[in-house]
């Protein structure tokens, strides 16, 4: 390696590594946690028995779904960040990127938990009734716990998914990882070195959620014999 | 005292239960027989609201229910806090310990403190033969084991009346015993029991109170004396095709 390329690497990198840190992190961070509580209200709404009027709510949650899985995640920014403007609803461009990937998250990880629900023997539910619980303490205490152990590695994809997909932010004015990588590139004529720093600090963060996984299963597996 | 008046479930073309007429006395062990497909599971399910029989009447103490009508939760939870139910599949819950899964109702639906939860539930395992497993989960038990994890919590609740539907259906001879064996001490401690079994030599030692069902229908009820020795034609070919099956 050149003494120049050398030197690009080290001025380049901690401006990456801030920029992960700044934005890339706390984006997905914030948006995972939002969208994991909005996936959890919508699978238990789309589960519920709801009958009569409420049926409407189950309606509107499905089309949520329907609409955030059937459109792409850089459209949905750039509706919310550049369309909706028109409507008189302007957002800065944090928050649109935090709603559109809440939203967008939240609709995927919606179809894991509702699958992880479902997958509990029925023999669960019936258990914990005769007990006298309540449907909402049999869903908390029964259920979801054991659902959590099933919904726990594709709800890691959708993680790692998501710490990817905040490159899209670079595209509504976000000077995320990704386009400090572009800025420097720009200027040092380097494409291939800067777009690859990238891809490093991206693989470091997505390798250690991926070591992360591994134990939480091992954790949340505690009670299932090893089957190997 | 728990009753059922002109009780009816239909699914789809079935009949799965066919005007139930029937009383089970407390302290008192009912046994209900018949072939496969005649409603058993049907009927006890009924008597815990698991299912909804189309009409007729429940009278469980000063409560009465009319199926026909839709039951209030609060009634629901009224009466399944009362009545415990034991399951051919155990249905221990498999992400808590053996101590955990005796004291969750408890502590959850009766708002027990739980210390006194756990005492209880340690007393109840060792009653059923298992103090040595209260930390361990249901998994590292074998069939046996956890059916009596299953009784245990059941009987934490301090439940009126105890369901048993098939309860050593999935259980090898000798696993068997053990459940059976805390089953009569329960029936020998007078409390008040419906119990679903292929077994005819454990329902005739146990059974106050003989159930003879056919395609939902109450062929017999009463005496198991009278069951055993003066069958009629039918419960003949009944016991005759049983005794074939355990021979
Ligand atoms: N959920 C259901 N949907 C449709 N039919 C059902 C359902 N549950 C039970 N049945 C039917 O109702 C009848 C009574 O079933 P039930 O399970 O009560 O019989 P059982 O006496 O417990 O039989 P077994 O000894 O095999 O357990 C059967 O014909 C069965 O096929
Ligand atoms: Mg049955």
């Amino acid at each position: 390696m050149s003494s120049s390329t050398w030197e690009i690497v080290t001025s380049s990198l901690p401006q990456i590594i801030t920029a992960a840190v700044k934005y890339t992190i706390p984006l997905t961070l914030i948006s995972f946690v939002l969208g994991l509580i909005l996936a959890l209200i919508t699978a238990m709404v789309r589960l519920s028995l709801m009958r009569g009027p409420f049926q409407i709510v189950r309606g509107l949650f499905w089309g949520y779904v329907w609409l955030f899985r059937s459109t792409p995640l850089l459209v949905q920014l750039f509706i919310v960040f550049f369309g909706l403007p028109n409507l008189g609803i302007e957002f800065s461009p944090w928050i649109a990127a935090i709603i559109t990937f809440t939203l967008n998250v939240g609709a995927y990880s919606s179809e894991t938990i509702r699958a992880a629900i479902l997958s509990i023997p029925n023999g669960q539910w019936e258990a914990a009734l005769t007990l006298g619980m309540t449907r909402r303490q049999v869903l908390f205490r029964i259920i979801l716990p054991q659902a959590v152990r099933v919904s726990l590695p594709p709800l890691s994809n959708s993680f790692i998914g998501l710490v990817k997909d905040t490159s899209l932010a670079s595209s509504i004015t976000i000077v995320e990882m990704f386009t400090v990588g572009q800025q420097i590139s720009a200027k040092t004529y380097e494409p291939l070195l800067l777009y690859s720093l990238v891809a490093l600090v991206y693989l470091v963060i997505c390798t250690v959620l991926t070591i992360l996984q591994s134990y939480l299963e091992k954790w949340t597996s505690r009670y299932v014999p090893t089957q190997h | 005292m728990l009753k059922l008046e002109h009780v009816n479930k239909i699914y789809g073309e079935r009949h799965a239960l066919n005007d139930v007429n029937i009383t089970f006395p407390e302290h008192k062990t009912t046994v209900i027989v018949g072939p496969s497909g005649s409603g058993k599971s049907t009927l006890l399910r009924s008597l815990n609201l698991l299912e909804r029989p189309e009409n007729g009447l429940y009278h469980f103490d000063d409560l009465t229910l009319d199926f026909s009508q839709p039951i209030s939760e609060k009634n629901v939870l009224q009466l399944r806090r009362q009545t415990g139910m034991v399951f051919q599949s155990f249905n221990l819950f498999p992400h808590l310990t053996v101590l955990k899964n005796v004291t969750e109702a408890p502590i959850h639906v009766l708002k027990q403190a739980p210390a006194i939860a756990t005492s209880t539930a340690k007393a109840l395992l060792a009653q059923v033969g298992l103090a040595d497993k209260a930390d361990q989960f249901p998994t590292a038990l074998s069939g046996g084991q956890q059916q009596r994890v299953a009784i245990a919590r059941a009987l934490a609740m301090k439940p009126k009346y105890m369901f048993f539907d098939e309860p050593t259906s999935a259980l090898d001879p000798e696993l068997e015993a053990d459940v059976l064996r805390v089953l009569l001490k329960l029936a020998q401690e007078h409390n008040s029991m419906i119990v679903v079994t292929h077994n005819m030599e454990f329902a005739k030692g146990v059974a106050d109170q003989i159930i003879f069902l056919e395609e939902g229908e109450i062929l017999y009820s009463g005496d198991p004396q009278t069951f055993f020795t003066e069958p009629t034609e039918r419960i003949h070919d009944f016991l005759s095709a049983m005794n074939f099956m355990i021979k």
